[in-house]
């Protein structure tokens, strides 16, 4: 029994019926042992994500090494992919390349394609065009990436052959260009153009998204200035969207690095002994292509090693190229808040 | 436009103010203002083109084969490239199957992230998290398929299993449901969760029976759209899930044929019966994709936040 300041109170005397205490209340829902539980689960699954990515990054490591102290070649300038026997060769140059080019020629056709319709999206169409559009834009997302490539090959590659002549005999004499006998509809050139169609919706999607917060003050401060419609944009609502616009281009481009079955398809191999070419219109393999078209040969640990190795260096990539994007589009929400 | 016609007029009426020209309809400004419009509408047609373009010959070169009954009943057992028959039973059972499974290993996980970061998260580990799902979300897939045969096939010494499979594809899932439901909760009123802590619920409680019945046909919508991206994947299915003809409902033992690895087996035949197949494929992993997508946004519409 306590003695309380204000001294002796009724409810201390009364019996409580199922032999609790007179403060101990009945127990029932605002109990916290629920709360540890539901909020612990919750936590964990935060930290099996955590832990998801710390292992994808571990694992691949962990069986790339091996590999790599073996390789008589030099991994990041090599050209050469021999990844078994005694004395393995392999190096990423090649696939650098390829991965690289098909990327930078997606971004160069789908950053401005995708920014143009998200404006179109946002600023152009009649409002009953608006959502259709943008549920279409994002539909194309939805084509699976196998579809795409076995499309481009058996279907569209072959209307790409007339810009690829054209171009090769124009500038033929720039190595760019450098006609490399391979047909229009499996080289590194047509695979980016594919890749740029994959990687449209993403980008229209996060700049929609930005150009969509543009507060109306500004359009509308712009439009009473005078401005036309597009000094409009170009004043108010591109600037106030670069954030979004670029961090959407990198999404993009961490998706166009990666993608596999696509490009997978359509890229003609290279011969072995092809002699090193700067050309667009060459075969090649990218990092994933690579890796997926060899699935099949993973027989040793050494073999195995190698591609793991290749994929780290994709992983790596994908990794910087998204946290850039992540960085770009955080440093706009502290600013806009 | 209308207000630079409008300045216009005004100087032309007070005669004795001489205005620099502000440009009337002809003038480069509008020129520039119009091919703006041309551009934007034309880019807008530019990227139609690719979508209707493969659902037009998808449809005309697969549509026939998605017509008769075996399509959807028979497997491919004992048909050679040669010959015509046989359906797709087994490969879209086997992408159903692994969609399914993959649903139900991510969406626990994801649904309880996503409260974790919204209700409970603070400080330098919920941004920690948050930081991971956005890497998860542009890990690519063949990564996802090489980190999961590191694991299942060269540490654990295991065989390429479906359920291999489904596990490199719930690393692809989960972060679009996070992502997704973090949205949607966000949305959630905050002063439902202050009127349910006034009434002395507890917050487990109040996010259970307030919280995600508020949100869940936005989380749904999510779960859908996620579930629509990773059954069109292919490589970890390549890496991890080698074809069978057959039909196949073991997921820990044996092959398993689903639609891209279908199409991915027969897209290297020349001959006619292989390719209407790979058509056929095609248009049914298409149509599975698109109505999950469809119906997810359909969804959408009814939910009580947004």
């Amino acid at each position: 029994m306590s003695t309380s300041i204000t001294g002796h109170s009724a409810i201390d005397d009364l019996p409580d019926p199922e032999g609790h205490g007179p403060h101990e209340g009945d127990r029932a829902s605002t109990s916290r042992w629920g709360d540890r539980l539901f909020g612990g689960a919750a936590k964990a699954s935060g930290l099996f994500v955590v832990l998801l990515v710390t292992l994808v990054g571990l694992f691949l490591i962990v069986q790339a090494v091996p590999s790599l102290l073996n390789n008589e070649a030099n991994f990041l300038t090599s050209t050469e992919w021999v990844p078994s026997g005694a004395e393995p060769r392999f190096g990423i140059a090649a696939l650098l390349w390829a991965t690289v080019i098909t990327s930078v020629i997606a971004m160069l056709i789908a950053v401005p394609l995708g920014v143009a319709v998200a404006l179109f999206i946002t600023e152009y169409a009649p409002s009953w065009l608006s959502k259709p559009a943008a549920v279409i834009i994002d539909l194309l997302a939805a084509v699976p990436s196998i579809v795409f490539g076995f499309w481009g090959l058996t279907i569209a590659g072959q209307y790409f052959q007339p810009v690829q002549d054209f171009l090769a005999g124009t500038f033929g004499f720039i190595p760019f260009f450098k006609d490399s006998g391979f047909s229009a509809k499996s080289t590194l050139a047509f695979a980016g153009i594919i890749l740029a169609f994959m990687i449209l919706p993403i980008i229209t999607a996060i700049s929609r998204e930005v150009f969509n917060q543009v507060p109306t003050p500004h359009k509308e401060g712009a439009l009473a200035l005078g401005a036309t419609k597009w000094e409009m944009i170009r004043t108010a609502v591109l600037p106030f969207g670069k954030p979004g616009v670029i961090s959407g281009a990198m999404l993009g481009l961490g998706r166009a690095l990666g993608e596999t079955l696509a490009v997978m398809i359509l890229l003609s191999t290279l011969n072995p002994s092809a002699p090193w070419s700067f050309s667009i219109f060459n075969g090649g393999e990218t990092f994933a292509s690579k890796i997926a078209l060899n699935a099949g040969e993973f027989d040793s640990p050494q073999k195995t090693g190698a591609y793991i190795a290749a994929g780290l260096v994709l992983f790596i990539l994908t990794f910087i190229v998204n946290s850039i994007a992540r960085v770009v589009i955080n440093r706009r929400k502290a600013f806009s808040e | 436009m209308s207000t630079v016609t409008h300045v216009g007029e005004e100087s032309t009426r007070a005669k004795a103010v001489t205005l620099p020209d502000m440009g009337g309809k002809s003038s480069g400004r509008a020129i520039k203002d119009q091919a703006a419009r041309i551009v934007m509408w034309s880019a807008f047609v530019i990227a139609c083109v690719p979508l209707v373009w493969i659902l037009v010959s998808t449809l005309l070169k697969g549509g026939h084969m998605l017509a008769s009954v075996d399509w959807w009943t028979l497997s491919q057992n004992g048909i050679t490239a040669r010959r015509e028959g046989g359906g797709a039973a087994h490969a879209i059972q086997g992408t159903l199957i692994q969609g399914a499974v993959t649903a139900l290993m991510s969406v626990p996980i994801g649904v309880l992230t996503a409260i974790y970061l919204v209700e409970y998260g603070r400080g330098r580990f919920a941004k920690a998290v948050s930081f991971m799902v956005d890497i998860l979300t542009g890990v690519p897939s063949i990564v996802a398929a090489l980190f999961i045969y590191a694991l299942w096939v060269t540490t654990f010494g295991f065989q390429r299993v479906p359920f291999a499979v489904t596990l490199a594809l719930v690393l692809l899932m989960i972060p679009t449901i996070v992502r997704s439901t973090e949205e949607m909760l966000k949305l959630v009123p905050n002063e439902l969760r202050e009127a349910s802590y006034a009434l002395g619920v507890p917050k487990w409680k109040t996010i259970v029976s307030i919280v995600l019945p508020t949100a869940f046909s936005g989380i749904v919508t999510g779960v859908l759209l996620g579930l629509a991206r990773v059954m069109g994947e292919t490589a970890p299915l390549i890496i991890l899930g080698p074809y069978t003809k057959s039909m196949a409902s073991n997921l820990f033992d044996g092959l398993m044929g689903t639609l891209p690895t279908m199409i991915n087996q027969d897209r290297t035949e020349a001959l006619q019966p292989a390719v209407d197949r790979v058509w056929g494929a095609a248009l049914t992993l298409i149509l599975i994709v698109f109505v999950l997508n469809l119906l997810g946004r359909f969804l959408g519409r009814f939910s009580k936040v947004s």
